[in-house]
Formats: structure tokens, C-alpha cells, sequence
């Protein structure tokens, strides 16, 4: 097989200027602004104090095989956008090379160039002719355009009164129909409702099964892990890690997960609480499989918590909140009561697999003593993630419910009609 | 099958390869300028006639009845302002949709790849189409005032042409500028509000002769000589023309381009970056 993208050592530099503190480049300048500020702990390449590098990728270096469907992962601010923006020729890198063997069209915005003013015609005509298709393509593509996008009736209205609906299926029925070698999709999917999420999928489906290349870069892991089959996960403007996609999620999830699970304060003064209680740790303890290396919503998990106490001879029980981040609690347990004297309480509390849904939960805790007066509430002393994980679905979509317990739920065909 | 290389500094090799790759673009983004332009008036493409008349009233009855200067050429007052105002229109136009060209397609600057350089030679359409549409009038205006060029006329294209080009090179400088300091989206209209009267658009050269630095002035402004030059090209016997005056804006336009070219690609690749 031979490699359909081959990048060696590719860098992207960006000069932030700070004298020049103007309006004008806002976006971009505070974009860039905010990922260094991620990176400053790490690396100070102050020049003059008034300009900063930054490099935006690294000596990133990979082949792609054509018909190879890859997603590309990693948190905000790895990279990721840059690298496609790069292989897109929307950016030039600093250094280092690539080739590209075949056509190229990105789906980075559904839309592009569409102009309000236009006629629905005129911008299949306009967005077409920008996403690199001849006219005759795109006359001979027309039709079904039209139809996936089901506008007929409006061809010859201005874009500008289209409902916003109308406008994106547009959008997207002109960018799917695009026949390129290698396909750069970008986060289509964190836009518009179920059923355009699902209609993507299905169109890149059909664009990987025809031996075209894609490059899908989402936060959405559900779907990179079925529809990818070579995951790169990019950290800090670097490719840690590429292969075989499952194996690339775990080593994801692995680092973003390592620092999210626990809280500790050595010394009381810095731990919050008051004069009668302080928090000393609280630490969530994955019973992960040899296998799995992340916590996801299989994954049985302790909670532990530990306490200083100041208070002598009181009866003290912890009541433990798991709640979402928008402030709903989704239950609450309290411990038994026991009598204490001063000095560190710690309570722990598992809670079963299957249970908590993906997403991000908030652990609080209360003090109680004599199971009725509160000494002090910890409020979201802890924010931890349980990541997706499904099988035998091909619903890629958010999962909704705070809780996804395994109940059985059986079905069977009761009864057969017969049309005669 | 297609093959690109991505290196940094070397797509000076593809690039021309490209624009023409890409002409199809080019032309589908004049068509959209044309199309928005006049979408939703009433009078539609009248405007394009509308706004120099008036300008000439403003200027005739400013300048003429007003101000009571005379224009020393021997030619009508009206037909002097009227070819110049549509002529200047032309150029002042172009410059201005020139420098503004990268900047106001943004959003495909930060989408999509194809060669920069198409935006600002689309960006030459909509003053082209003003122009022909001004100029359907002003020819019928002409032979209204007993004035019948001929072969002259011929010299139009090749002036529309040099004029175009004065304009794509100026505005080429503002346009990449103009995405790192917006500062040029204010200097841009001053320079065509001036220009107007820099440059011979409401008066003839003829009318300076008296002034000894005549002939610095025609070095110095290169609209000077192409001004004349659509004049002569309109006005049978008009005397203050001789086409040695076109050598220097020919020169001028040349040198313009080039720098202009070579700077416009030297910041094309970090446009993205900085839009």
C-alpha cells in the first residue's frame, strides 16, 4: 500500500504581538492568546517581551494509506485544527513537508461562502465552484442536490430567508456530494440537530465504504471509535500517539483522566472547611480491568474522602451529593454516624458500573453531626468524568439521562399479520 | 492522479499553475459580486448611470455657473466632467473593491484553499460593469453635443485595460495591508476623495498649460495621461493629447505590479492567520 498523505516534520510558528493590543486581528489574536496560556507553564519563549512564539504543531510526522478512515483526537488546543488547516493549504507550515496524492476537499463549515443574497441556485453554483468543483460537476450533481437537500421549492429565494434548517442541509448536500480522494471533516457534528448528525455519519459511511480517505477530527469519540479504523491523538501541538483507533482512545482518556480523579491538601491551613472540620482528600478510585486504562460508565468506582476534625467527643456522618454540572443533584447517600475525637475521618462509598451515564459529575460532601446539623459543606470538592462506551448501536449521538442503568429490557414479535 | 506538495516557501512553483486551475472560481466570484450588487434596489443597474450624472450636475453647476471657471480646452464644460467623472469612477472603484477584496471575503479566506489573487482580479467586475453601463450613456451624450469619434475610439479598451491595472496595483498594496492594520480601509476612500481633484477629472490638462510645472504634474500622476487619453479617445480633434503621454503610466503600472505582486505574495500564506 502506498501512503495517500505523507507528512514529515511538520511545524506551525505563530507570532503573538502584544504591542499592538488593537480591535482589528481580535478573534484570531485572542484565540491564539487563550492556547498559550495553556502553554506558558511549559515553555517561556519570550523574546522581547512584546512577542511570543508559538507553535502551534511540532515536527508532526505520519503517513495516511488511502481508504484509511482516521480521527483525530486530543484536547483544546493540541492542534488538531491547525494540522487539518495545514493539509488543507489554508495555512502554510513553518517547516517541514508534505505530499498529497489525489484531490482534497475539506468539510471545515458547512456553507462556505454561501451569500445571503443569492439565490438557493446561485450558491450551489458559488459554494460548489469554492469547494473545488467544475461546473459540469456540479450541474450534473444538481438534481440531488437539490433533492437531499429537499429546497426545490425555494431554489429562487434568497438564502437569506431561508430557515436556518434549510440552510444547512443545503450546505451539507452540496459539500457531500463532492467526490474527492480524501475527504477533511471537521467537527460537522457538533452542529445542528440529531437527524443532520446522523445524515453525516451516514454520508461519511458511504464515503469510506467507496475506498475514500477521511480525515475526521470531533470530540465526539463515540463516533470516531466506529467510524475510524487509525485513531492520532495530538497533545500540545504533537502527535503522541497514532494507531489502532480503540487503543489511541484508552491513551487519550488515560491522560486527560489522570489529574481529574483526585483532590488532596497536605497541610489544614490550605484546605478548605472552618475551625471544626477541613477537607484533607477526595479521590475517586476507578476499579479498572487489565484491559482499560479510563474510567467510563462500565467502570465501578470508589469514592473516598478524608477529613481533619478538630471537634472532640461529636457524632459526625458525611453525606456525600453526585450532581451534575449544572447544579442538579442526581442522588445522595449519607454514611452511618459514628462518635469521633479530633483527628482524620474518612469514609468511602462505592458506586456500580452501569450506573452513572457519561458526562461530567460534581461530588460534594457534608459534614453532619448528630445526623441534623450541617458543620460545613464541601461544595464541588471534586468534578470527575465517566466517558462513553457502547456496543451494538449505531446511535453515535449524546446519550441522554444523568444515569444508564442495565435493565433488561427484553422484545420478541408476538404476533404476524398476514396480508392477503 | 493529482499530486500536491505542501512546503513552506515553495508553492511559488504551483501557484500560477493554480490560478489558472482555479479560473473557474474566479469568474463565479465576479458573477456573484455583479449579481449582489444591485439585488433589492429598485432602480437596479440605473444607479450605475444615476450616480455620475449627478455628480456631473453637482461639479457643472459648481464649478461652471458658481464659480464661473472656464475651461480653456474650447470643449463643453459637461462633456469634460462627464467623461472624467466615469472614467475616474472606474479606476476609484476598482481600487477601492481591490483593497477591500481580501478582507471582505474573510470567510473563505479562513475555509477554503485556492490562490489568493483571484479575489482582488474578480474584484474588477462590478467597476467594469458600472463602466459599460455609464458608458452606453455617455457615447449617445457625445453625438447629442456633435461630438463623433472614430477610430479613436478603439484606444478605450486598451485604457480601460492600463486603468484596471493602475487600480489592481494600488489596491493590491492596500488589500494585504489592509488584513493586519484596518487603518488602510480609512486612507483608501481619501485617496479616490482627493484623487478627484489631483487628478484632471473635473478640469482638462489643457487648462493647466499656463502653470510651469505642467509637465512634472503628467510625470508625476499617471491617471493624468490616462485621463487625457480616454478623452482623446472620445472627443475627435482633442489637442492636448499625444500618446507619448501614456509611456510613463505604462512604465508606472508596470513597476506597481510587480512590487505589488511580489509583496501581495509574500503575506498571502499568513492572511489566514491575521484576517
Amino acid at each position: 500500500m502506498s501512503a495517500i498523505i505523507q507528512a514529515e516534520g511538520i511545524s506551525k510558528r505563530y507570532i503573538i504581538d502584544h504591542q499592538k493590543g488593537r480591535a482589528k486581528s481580535s478573534s484570531v489574536k485572542e484565540a491564539l492568546a487563550e492556547r498559550w496560556k495553556q502553554f506558558s507553564s511549559r515553555e517561556n519563549a519570550l523574546e522581547t517581551g512584546a512577542r511570543e512564539e508559538f507553535w502551534a504543531l511540532r515536527d508532526v510526522s505520519f503517513d495516511i494509506q488511502a481508504g484509511d478512515r482516521v480521527g483525530v483526537i486530543g484536547s483544546n488546543g493540541a492542534g488538531k485544527s491547525t494540522l487539518l488547516k495545514v493539509l488543507s493549504r489554508i495555512t502554510e507550515p513553518t517547516h517541514g513537508r508534505i505530499s498529497i496524492k489525489g484531490r482534497m476537499a475539506s468539510l471545515l463549515e458547512v456553507g462556505t461562502g454561501f451569500h445571503p443574497e443569492l439565490t438557493g441556485r446561485e450558491n450551489i453554483f458559488l459554494n460548489g465552484a469554492i469547494l473545488g468543483m467544475t461546473k459540469s460537476e456540479i450541474q450534473r450533481h444538481f438534481d440531488a442536490i437539490v433533492d437531499f437537500a429537499g429546497v426545490e421549492k425555494f431554489l429562487d429565494t434568497p438564502v437569506k430567508r431561508y430557515s436556518s434548517g434549510m440552510y444547512v442541509r443545503l450546505g451539507f448536500a452540496i459539500s457531500s456530494h463532492l467526490e474527492p480522494e480524501i475527504l477533511i471533516v471537521d467537527e460537522v457534528l457538533a452542529v445542528g440537530d440529531a437527524d443532520f448528525q446522523r445524515k453525516c455519519l451516514g454520508k461519511m459511511k458511504d464515503a469510506s465504504s467507496s475506498g475514500r480517505t477521511i480525515l475526521f477530527v470531533s470530540h465526539n469519540l463515540t463516533a470516531v471509535q466506529s467510524l475510524c479504523n487509525v485513531g492520532m491523538f495530538m497533545k500540545k501541538g504533537q502527535l503522541v500517539q497514532m494507531g489502532e483507533t480503540n487503543e489511541v482512545i484508552a491513551t487519550y482518556l488515560a491522560h486527560i483522566q489522570k489529574t481529574a480523579l483526585s483532590s488532596f491538601f497536605a497541610r489544614p491551613e490550605e484546605a478548605p472547611g472552618n475551625d471544626r472540620v477541613r477537607l484533607k482528600r477526595i479521590e475517586v478510585l476507578p476499579h479498572l480491568p487489565e484491559d482499560q486504562s479510563h474510567l467510563d460508565v462500565r467502570t465501578p468506582f470508589r469514592v473516598e474522602m478524608e477529613c481533619w476534625n478538630f471537634m472532640s467527643d461529636v457524632h459526625l456522618n458525611f453525606s456525600l451529593h453526585v450532581s451534575s454540572l449544572t447544579g442538579e443533584v442526581i442522588f445522595n447517600i449519607g454514611s452511618p454516624s459514628i462518635l469521633c475525637e479530633s483527628g482524620v475521618i474518612k469514609a468511602s462509598c462505592e458506586i456500580p458500573g452501569h450506573f452513572l451515564n457519561d458526562g461530567s459529575y460534581a461530588l460534594s460532601f457534608m459534614v453532619v453531626k448528630d445526623t441534623a446539623s450541617p458543620i460545613f459543606n464541601f461544595e464541588e470538592a471534586l468534578i470527575f468524568d465517566i466517558e462513553d462506551y457502547r456496543e451494538g448501536t449505531a446511535w453515535y449521538g449524546k446519550w441522554p439521562g444523568y444515569v444508564r442503568p442495565q435493565i433488561p429490557f427484553p422484545i420478541e414479535q408476538t404476533e404476524f399479520l398476514s396480508f392477503s | 492522479m493529482h499530486q500536491t506538495i505542501i512546503e513552506s516557501g515553495r508553492s511559488e512553483k504551483y501557484y500560477w499553475a493554480d490560478l489558472l486551475r482555479f479560473r473557474e472560481l474566479g469568474w463565479i466570484l465576479a458573477k456573484r459580486d455583479i449579481t449582489v450588487r444591485y439585488k433589492q434596489t429598485i432602480f437596479g443597474v440605473a444607479w450605475a448611470i444615476v450616480r455620475p450624472i449627478m455628480t456631473v450636475a453637482v461639479f457643472v453647476f459648481a464649478f461652471h455657473k458658481v464659480a464661473k471657471i472656464q475651461d480653456t480646452s474650447g470643449i463643453p464644460f459637461q462633456v469634460v466632467i462627464f467623461s472624467g467623472v466615469i472614467f475616474w469612477n472606474f479606476f476609484a472603484s476598482a481600487f477601492q473593491q481591490v483593497s477591500q477584496s481580501i478582507t471582505g471575503n474573510a470567510n473563505l479566506v479562513g475555509k477554503v484553499y485556492f490562490p489568493r489573487l483571484l479575489m482582488p482580479l474578480a474584484a474588477g467586475a462590478v467597476p467594469l460593469v458600472d463602466f459599460l453601463v455609464a458608458f452606453s450613456v455617455l457615447v449617445p451624450f457625445l453625438w447629442y453635443q456633435g461630438l463623433f469619434a472614430t477610430w479613436t475610439l478603439l484606444a478605450v479598451p486598451v485604457l480601460l485595460l492600463m486603468t484596471f491595472f493602475l487600480a489592481f496595483g494600488l489596491g493590491l498594496i492596500f488589500a494585504s495591508l489592509n488584513v493586519r492594520y484596518r487603518d488602510f480601509q480609512q486612507i483608501a476612500p481619501l485617496i479616490v476623495q482627493y484623487g478627484f481633484f489631483v487628478c484632471p477629472v473635473a478640469y482638462s490638462v489643457a487648462s493647466l498649460t499656463e502653470f510651469s510645472w505642467f509637465d512634472t504634474y503628467l510625470m508625476v500622476n499617471p491617471m493624468a495621461g490616462l485621463l487625457e487619453g480616454f478623452r482623446w479617445s472620445l472627443i475627435p480633434g482633442y489637442a492636448s493629447f499625444s500618446i507619448s503621454y501614456l509611456i510613463y503610466p505604462a512604465i508606472f503600472i508596470g513597476i506597481v505590479n510587480v512590487l505589488a505582486i511580489y509583496f501581495f505574495r509574500r503575506q498571502e500564506n499568513s492572511f489566514v492567520d491575521y484576517i
